[in-house]
């Protein structure tokens, strides 16, 4: 496992920058790639038993970012769980919030916190809130909830990072569905008008909203061409690929005079069948017999991987 | 009549917004963890004397008032003392949700010094003119909410805002106003300022409004009655035991305000009063949206004006002698 790469007193990675600083992006080997996908895996358990216990919350934009988010936590970043405020941390921001508990068990799973409180998602007295609180929850970067707000805290977290040369990066996750607040658009033109190349973006376009499908409600591609427009560096790559997000990422970095935006082709629901692009699981929680068989589908495509692999 | 040692007398001064141009300046100089922020109304917010001073720490965002906040939340969140000005009707106005879900939950290190606020704006109009802006961050918990009645009091709640650790409001005008301090480096916030010292009735004001309380109780004076001026530069938190202190010592209030009655100051001391120690109040308030004219007109004809004061002061008297 490979987390808090570049400690505190670890100067070496902290100079470093990120991989491939020398130029040339490395491919990921292939028991990396193993990894992570097991972590993937394991993200999507938790989410779908944290929201099970919890009678609530949003399991269809959880597991559609399942691989983005375990990318980001067990390769790309660089953070301390025993120290969440380290200075130097890469920072994560979920501007799409109600994706809230994948986000909690990867700070579970790289040890920011008992993964046993997971279960205690949305209860009375737990740390662990509806959608994400920085007051609250250890590794929380900014309070989300209310889309759009988290890609322009991130915008702020940068600038602050250029104005202070320091070295961490920020990485924010937004939705397909969340391309509508007119707030992120009033972002995108600030990040690309002060080349916030420390900031990387990822867009979990997994193709629904709320009430239904984006498609249907406006419009929203070509979104590789929206943000290209925008002034930003825009990869497109699927969101389920971990080898294609860590390149896409490494790539982020190396990108200098911009910002980047991964376009992430997801699907929602992702890994459950009666989940997968079904407006329902937006916001609402399995059934224990719906767990049980989500959890036996997640175990099956599991046992298929690693026979295949 | 007896005036605090402070004010000598009412003589023209500058806009409140000048003032914060200028004490940015000086804050820019002691604090390098001060950055400013204005949504493309710099040159009117003044915070444009800032950015000519450290063009480092300095940025128009834009016509983005929404980004405006959450840039300035990004900022505090890294270590940085943020300022971010507009237009009171824009910001507050158009950035409600950002500025509670980012800052004011968080309790972010973030102060919204807003310019152009109320009547007095003028010329513009009402799209231009805010008069709830007072009410939208009263209700925000955890905001510091200040309203400066001159340029010495606006630039010394700028520095105790930037010595603040957490959300703060500032509410400035675009009109010169009156100069009612000489000096007020002992700004406090929270703690109102007794300008005039009385025991028959209490006139509590803020803003522009400071000036026409004081100019009221100069004619009470010649009346006979004794009118106690508090200049409440700080709505939240209010001055409670100044204002309990008025009532129980003076049995009437007037509070007098350049802004909407809803959610104002006179609805923050009638809860205090009705809490701690009921007595009669007047309210001198904005009962309707405005029109485009210059500031004087406009207090005058919105009934903002010294005269207004003080016939709700002796409305205030009457209720108090029939009790």
């Amino acid at each position: 496992m490979r987390i808090g790469r570049g400690a505190p007193n670890d100067q070496s990675m902290e100079n470093a920058g990120g991989p491939g600083i020398d130029g040339a992006v490395k491919s990921l080997p292939e028991a990396l790639v193993r990894q992570l996908e097991e972590h993937a895996y394991r993200l999507r358990r938790d989410v779908l038993e944290m929201v099970t216990a919890a009678r609530s919350g949003h399991p269809g934009g959880s597991l559609s970012s399942a691989e983005i988010v375990a990318t980001l936590f067990f390769h790309t970043m660089r953070f301390n769980p025993r120290e969440p405020k380290w200075p130097g941390r890469d920072r994560f921001i979920l501007s799409k919030g109600h994706a809230a508990p994948v986000l909690y068990a990867a700070l579970a799973r790289t040890g920011h916190f008992p993964v046993e409180e997971l279960a205690r998602l949305r209860k009375s007295g737990s740390h662990l809130q509806g959608h994400p609180d920085q007051t609250r929850t250890p590794g929380v970067e900014v309070s989300t909830g209310s889309l759009g707000q988290g890609f322009s805290v991130a915008q702020g977290a940068a600038l602050a990072g250029k104005l202070d040369g320091a070295g961490y990066r920020v990485y924010v996750l937004i939705g397909d569905g969340e391309m509508n607040e007119g707030q992120i658009w009033e972002a995108a033109l600030f990040a690309a008008h002060h080349k916030l190349d420390n900031l990387t973006g990822l867009v979990d376009v997994n193709g629904l909203q709320n009430d239904t499908f984006v498609a249907d409600t406006l419009i929203t591609e070509p979104i590789v061409d929206k943000w290209r427009a925008f002034g930003w560096h825009v990869l497109d790559v699927d969101g389920h690929d971990v080898r294609a997000l860590a390149e896409a990422l490494d790539v982020a970095t190396e990108t200098k005079g911009r910002p980047t935006m991964i376009v992430c082709r997801t699907v929602k629901g992702k890994g459950v069948s009666f989940m997968e692009n079904n407006p329902e699981f937006h916001g609402k929680a399995p059934t224990p017999e719906q767990l049980a068989q989500a959890l036996g589908e997640l175990e099956l495509a599991r046992s298929r991987r690693q026979a295949g692999g | 009549m007896i005036v605090s040692e402070r004010i000598r007398r009412l003589v023209p001064g500058a806009a409140t917004r000048e003032a914060y141009g200028n004490a940015l300046i000086a804050l820019g100089a002691e604090d390098p963890r001060i950055v400013v922020l204005d949504a493309d109304l710099s040159v009117s917010t003044m915070t444009a004397r800032f950015g000519g001073r450290y063009p480092d720490r300095f940025f128009n965002v834009g016509v983005c008032e929404q980004n405006l906040i959450g840039i300035a939340a990004g900022l505090a969140a890294c270590g940085k003392i943020a300022f971010a000005s507009s237009f009171a009707v824009f910001a507050p106005g158009r950035c409600f949700d950002q500025l509670r879900v980012v800052v004011a939950q968080p309790k972010a290190n973030v102060k919204l010094v807003a310019s152009h606020a109320g009547l007095i704006t003028g010329a513009d109009g009402k799209s231009a003119q805010a008069l709830e802006d007072v009410a939208l961050m009263r209700a925000l918990h955890g905001f510091v909410v200040m309203v400066p009645a001159d340029e010495t009091c606006a630039f010394w709640a700028t520095h105790a805002a930037a010595r603040h650790v957490g959300p703060v409001y500032i509410r400035l005008g675009r009109a010169k106003a009156v100069r009612v301090y000489d000096s007020f480096d002992t700004f406090e916030i929270g703690r109102a300022v007794e300008v005039v010292e009385g025991q028959d009735v209490t006139i509590i004001a803020n803003g522009v409004m400071v000036a026409a309380a004081i100019e009221a109780a100069e004619m009470l004076d010649v009346e006979g009655v004794r009118a106690r001026v508090l200049d409440m530069h700080t709505v939240v938190p209010l001055d409670r035991d100044a204002v309990v202190r008025a009532t129980t010592e003076t049995g009437a209030l007037v509070v007098a305000e350049e802004h909407f009655l809803a959610g104002g100051t006179g609805e923050a001391v009638a809860r205090t009063v009705a809490e701690a120690a009921p007595a009669p109040i007047e309210f001198v308030a904005a009962r309707d949206y405005g029109i485009s004219g210059e500031a004087d007109e406009l207090l005058a004809q919105y009934h903002l004006t010294a005269a207004d004061v003080a016939a709700a002061a002796r409305r205030a008297l009457d209720r108090k002698g029939r009790r």
